[in-house]
């Protein structure tokens, strides 16, 4: 007879529940991103918008009352707007939901992590992965602009990398909802194109055609432009650079009047901060009650 | 270990799981089998927590779901189809022992036993090894755990003989204080792994009968045949089951006692081509003295 005496591990003590699944999805998460087309393509595409706008656009010469990196900034995040969101919500059902069909969610959640440990560490590791090309090529721009020796709009530069944190936590966290309540990636993809689409359509300019006919009252518009995290962003990133906001449409106009400017600028954080922060809960929630794989 | 109370689950309209009532004392080796349908991968689910479900599932004493961290900690699961993970080997290996508290080193020991080389492969991604490779190497992860219950689903099914053989082994050494749960289509699989059979039928237990312990998990054969001719497509496959060409057309080695009946249904096929064939029980002389070829 051979042998068959092997040495084999002992069941260990349990380890403190949440940090270590949620460190080490975190870790992956990330680790599997460099590895990753999309993530390549998505930071070149941010990369590449702010070279292309400080070869183009950083002059001195003024458009539209902005000069310099106010100018290129302005841009940047109008460009983001249209950019960003759709990009957000197709990577991440596509990681996600993809998952789910390749069986690694049987795989990897049949291993002694926490779901919750587990959802934490992917959300974060999502909301990094989103955010990080996005402010890196500002601070990029900030940087090639200080050594030209353009004036840096420095309060206008901190309030529009914060909005754009939460709009980037928005669409994740939309991302993370539509990935656990959909079992393939066509029905997410087209759930989040949907979705996408809702908000542009809500946009400040398609409402006012709305408002000119006279089918809404003015109320609902409002309503409509406040609780659409894209003209959130739109005008709450406007708001330092326009303080007027002459440049955005009439429902833009109407909110800032209501609000007052401090109350916009509060409710343009709170507001996509809770949404995304409550889609990515929702999520985690359908998750815990129902089938993993 | 395992205590199952009128599990029952539904999906898609169909009960796939009615009301299945299953005790597994520490240390049984059960064979789940069953048809496709019968219920085997929801009932692994299930145990796994990775499904909602009515009745009761406990491993350990532990609801799966409720206390799925304490009570995963305890299972080794090998799942049928291996996942299409994108990361690197070198990532999931680090991944599973660091969710798990494994040591790296005991899963690369029982992936070395698999004769899978892990440093040769660590930087491909999981998804491009090959069949053989990806179920060498969740064995080696369920396995290279701290862990009491195995939940095995067609576990050697990609395995090539020495393999199976190893496999045979690591299973053999866990045997005294390991409970284990083998999925298979066929018994004659698994049969000789296993000290009591399971049947699913229409998600109802349908056979729950104890086997006896023959061809037991570690023993070995000792193997000889005599051909004809030479052929080259049987010297390939002898090879690959471990056999030397010893003389001319003739042919010896060792064969693992679970993988007895599958090397038989070797010999079968080439019926028209082996003259004898001597399967014993024990090491023969050659493997005694140092000259045989081990079948792992």
């Amino acid at each position: 007879m051979r042998d068959t005496r092997v040495d084999h591990p002992r069941p260990a003590e349990a380890r403190a529940g949440f940090w270590p699944g949620f460190l080490a999805t975190f870790r992956l998460e990330i680790a599997e991103a460099f590895r990753a087309r999309w993530f390549a393509a998505y930071a070149l595409v941010f990369f590449g918008l702010v070279g292309v706008l400080l070869v183009f656009g950083l002059t001195e010469s003024r458009v539209l009352g902005f000069t310099g990196l106010s100018r290129t900034l302005v841009t940047y995040i109008q460009l983001t707007m249209a950019i960003l969101p759709i990009f957000i919500l197709v990577t991440t059902v596509r990681s996600l939901t993809g998952d789910r069909e390749a069986g690694v969610f049987e795989y990897i959640l049949g291993l002694p992590v926490g779901i919750g440990a587990w959802y934490a560490g992917r959300f974060v590791g999502r909301f990094c992965l989103a955010a990080a090309p996005v402010v890196a090529a500002i601070l990029g721009a900030v940087v090639y602009g200080v050594v030209r020796g353009v004036a840096v709009p420095w309060v206008e530069l901190g309030f529009d990398i914060g909005l754009l944190l939460v709009l980037i936590l928005v669409f994740v966290g939309l991302g993370f909802l539509i990935s656990t309540i959909t079992r393939s990636v066509d029905t997410a993809q087209t759930i989040a194109f949907i979705l996408w689409l809702v908000f542009i359509l809500s946009l400040d300019l398609v409402l006012l055609g709305a408002l000119i006919r006279g089918r809404m009252a003015v109320e609902g518009v409002v309503a409509i432009a406040m609780l659409n995290p894209l003209q959130v962003f739109r005008t709450g990133s406007m708001l330092l650079f326009d303080p007027q906001l002459v440049l955005l449409g009439p429902t833009a106009y109407t909110v800032f009047d209501i609000f007052g400017r401090t109350g916009f600028m509060i409710w343009s954080f709170v507001y996509p901060a809770a949404l995304g922060l409550a889609a990515a809960l929702a999520g985690y929630w359908f998750l815990r009650r129902g089938d993993l794989p | 270990m395992i205590a199952l109370k009128g599990l029952t689950k539904s999906l898609g309209g169909g009960r796939v799981l009615d009301a299945v009532d299953l005790t597994v004392p520490a240390g049984q080796r059960i064979a789940l089998i069953g048809s496709n349908g019968a219920g085997k991968t929801t009932l692994f689910r299930c145990l796994l927590g990775e499904y909602t479900y009515e009745g009761s599932v406990r491993i350990d004493g532990r609801d799966p779901r409720a206390e799925r961290t304490q009570a995963l900690r305890l299972v080794g699961f090998v799942p049928q189809i291996a996942p299409r993970l994108e990361m690197p080997v070198a990532a999931l290996i680090r991944y599973v022992a660091e969710v798990s508290g494994a040591d790296i080193g005991d899963i690369g020991a029982v992936a070395e036993r698999l004769s899978l080389d892990i440093d040769g492969v660590r930087k491909r991604p999981f998804v491009r090894l090959s069949g053989g490779m990806k179920q060498k190497l969740l064995i080696a992860l369920a396995l290279g755990r701290p862990t009491r219950l195995l939940i095995l689903d067609e576990p050697a099914a990609n395995l090539d003989p020495a393999a199976r053989g190893a496999f045979f082994d690591l299973l053999a050494a866990r045997a005294d204080d390991t409970t284990m749960l083998i999925s298979s289509h066929r018994i004659d699989e698994i049969a000789s792994l296993v000290n009591r059979v399971v049947e699913l039928e229409r998600g109802r237990v349908a056979l729950d009968d104890t086997v006896a312990d023959a061809g037991a998990l570690g023993s070995v054969f000792s193997v000889r045949l005599e051909t004809v001719r030479a052929e080259p497509s049987f010297a390939r496959t002898a090879h690959d089951w471990g056999l030397r060409e010893t003389r001319a057309g003739e042919w010896s080695g060792t064969v693992a006692g679970p993988d007895r009946l599958r090397f038989l249904g070797f010999v079968a096929r080439h019926s028209g081509l082996v003259r004898a064939v001597h399967l014993v029980e024990g090491l023969g002389e050659h493997e005694r003295s140092g000259h045989g070829v081990a079948a792992t």
